[in-house]
């Protein structure tokens, strides 16, 4: 456990000694909630609500996927590939722990920095700036920091099978591109599933993709209620335990497998 | 004494995947791709004890890294029998490397970013050591080594010799009985390789600290190890002490004369009629190399029949170094056995 905790705070630091390039970042973040704000105000018109959400709440569902976001993204299926074709991957198997844990924790330490220095402050500028609405209700939190930890697990098993393909692929940049493009439309960050076609959600229901931001945000902005909740969270557990197969048999095929590269 | 090391038939083979030119070629690459076998590592055999220090040398791309790669349990062998520290390094992989400490001269295992030491504070956290094991360990590493001062630098920002010493470091973090060395003297000034030579002495001396390594740098090989494994494409071309294959290939000696005057070719040739003798002009017209076989009647003949008849300056009996020995053994590709 020890070797996790440290790992988790090296990464911190690391990122810390370049908080600089987060700056921008916030910026970023804010101008494209800012820019969803003024279409869905558009959108909306005078209506009260559409699919069951109000503007309100519909302003507080993009603020907060994208600060979400900013928690559960890491870089980990980048790194992983580099890591490969640079050879490098060698050097991690002559260390006494389980590769895709650490990789794992690297990400997390990655996430805990981004939320800190990135996403409270940006969320506190965005709620000074467009009408948003934060729960005062401690349960709800409590399931969003529950149902954001499912997430970032999702998200982050996923990019280990991105990173992994590179062993049999070697070059994977594309798959991890078209990887993160889907992830950013079928997981709900830029539009609610509940606008997506009936045909479409039905699917999606059937994928792990809602489970990393349409189901945080949902409970955030208690869009979901009572046992709602309950079953989203069991919807991302069960997604969370069922994707450790194929990341433990892909890297199991993988390290029999494996070359490294270079002298 | 017991084989820290035990090596049985290992071979390695690498696929490598060639692909057919144009357009027509890239769609049958989709469904039978041509590729060619390499056998890096062909059916080698050896053992090695605790405490040994092991040169394993060979020309560039005999197969050294392959073969440590394996030994290491990053690379699954094609075939062939591995047992390292009683272990199959591969199917044990997390527990066995526990026991063994890396350093691969070409590539970092430090965290680039962060401040060596606390690259250090997270390997103790893998490996597990106890505070005052480390302590007790690392401050005697760390001196020997001198990078005290190096500590709190970032490792991106560290000479490639700075570098190295933490490198060593940081493979010992855990005091491990054997120690795997891919060139670790690749590139560094000869203090530093100095330095490391004599930290590396030191640690078998006081640990019993198994050693293997590679290098290029034979005088590395010179001042470590009794004994070397000499690959050729593949295969094991020469296993046993240095001394020996020094012998048996460094027959000869040669003595190298300066004069005070000038001298020819016919007139010294002349001089040594009796004896079996291979003169060569050296870095001047007055300087003379004369070899000969490794005898004493033929030595002592040679520089008394050439010192009677003319005036000398200087002196030298030299011998055949190493570096021509395995140069002559890398071009005739097989090593003759006395
Ligand atoms: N991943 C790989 N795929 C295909 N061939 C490889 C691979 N790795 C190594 N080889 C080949 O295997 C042979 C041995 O390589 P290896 O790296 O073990 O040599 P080496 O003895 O370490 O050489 P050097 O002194 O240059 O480091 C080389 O011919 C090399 O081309
Ligand atoms: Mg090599």
């Amino acid at each position: 456990m020890g070797k996790y905790i440290e790992m988790i705070r090296i990464r911190f630091l690391m990122m810390l000694a370049y908080r600089t390039n987060y700056y921008s970042g916030i910026l970023i973040y804010s101008i494209n909630i800012g820019a969803y704000y003024f279409l869905w105000s558009a959108i909306y018109g005078g209506k009260e609500n559409i699919q069951g959400l109000s503007i309100t709440q519909m302003t507080t569902y993009i603020a907060v996927a994208w600060m979400a976001r900013a928690f559960y993204f890491n870089n980990i299926d980048r790194e992983i590939a580099m890591e490969i074709k640079e050879g490098k991957v060698a050097v991690e198997m002559v260390r006494p722990y389980p590769y895709l844990n650490m990789k794992m924790m690297q990400g997390l330490g990655e996430g805990i920095f981004r939320l800190l220095f990135f996403s409270v402050p940006g969320m506190i500028i965005v709620a000074l700036v467009f009408p948003i609405e934060l729960s005062t209700n401690a349960s709800t939190w409590l399931f969003f920091f529950l149902s954001i930890t499912f997430s970032f697990i999702i998200n982050t098993q996923i990019n280990l099978l991105a990173g992994i393909a590179t062993f049999f692929l070697f070059n994977n940049d594309g798959l991890i591109r078209a990887k993160r493009v889907v992830i950013d439309l079928f997981s709900g960050l830029i539009l609610p599933l509940s606008f997506y076609p009936m045909w479409a959600q039905n699917v999606m229901s059937y994928l792990p993709f809602q489970g990393i931001s349409y189901i945080p945000s949902m409970i955030f902005t208690e869009g979901f209620k009572g046992s709602q909740i309950y079953e989203a969270l069991l919807n991302q557990a069960i997604w969370s335990l069922l994707l450790i197969i194929p990341v433990y048999g892909l890297w199991i095929l993988a390290k029999r497998q494996l070359v490294v590269q270079g002298g | 004494m017991q084989n820290i090391i035990d090596v049985q038939g290992l071979k390695k083979e690498f696929k490598s995947f060639s692909s057919r030119s144009g357009l027509k070629g890239a769609f049958r690459d989709l469904f039978t791709r041509n590729y060619t076998i390499k056998t890096a590592v062909d059916d080698i055999s050896f053992t090695i004890k605790k405490g040994e220090m092991v040169g394993y040398i060979g020309e560039n791309g005999a197969g050294k890294s392959t073969s440590i790669k394996m030994l290491t349990g990053i690379l699954t062998p094609t075939d062939g029998k591995i047992v390292v520290n009683g272990m199959n390094p591969h199917k044990e992989r997390e527990k066995f490397v526990k026991t063994i400490g890396v350093v691969f001269g070409q590539r970092s295992q430090l965290w680039w970013d962060i401040a060596v030491q606390e690259s250090f504070r997270l390997l103790k956290k893998i490996y597990n050591v106890p505070d005052q094991q480390y302590e007790e360990h690392m401050k005697d590493v760390i001196e020997t080594l001198d990078i005290g001062p190096l500590l709190d630098k970032p490792v991106r920002k560290l000479s490639l010799g700075q570098r190295m010493r933490c490198e060593l470091a940081a493979a010992l973090i855990h005091n491990p009985p054997l120690l795997f060395l891919d060139e670790p003297t690749i590139g560094l000034d000869v203090l530093v390789k100095l330095k490391i030579r004599e930290f590396l002495k030191r640690i078998n001396e006081k640990y019993g600290t198994t050693i293997l390594l590679t290098t290029h740098d034979l005088s590395d090989i010179e001042a470590l190890c009794e004994r070397v494994v000499m690959l050729d494409e593949g295969k094991i071309i020469y296993d046993g002490p240095l001394k020996e294959l020094r012998e048996n290939w460094a027959e000869g000696k040669q003595i190298q004369f300066q004069f005070s005057e000038e001298a020819t070719l016919e007139e010294l040739q002349h001089l040594t009629q009796e004896h079996l003798v291979v003169w060569e002009k050296g870095e001047s017209d007055l300087v003379w190399v004369a070899s000969v076989e490794a005898e004493e009647t033929v030595i002592s003949g040679v520089i008394g029949k050439v010192t009677a008849a003319k005036k000398i300056a200087d002196l030298k009996i030299l011998e055949i170094s190493t570096e021509e020995i395995i140069r002559n053994i890398y071009v005739e590709g097989a090593v003759r056995h006395g």
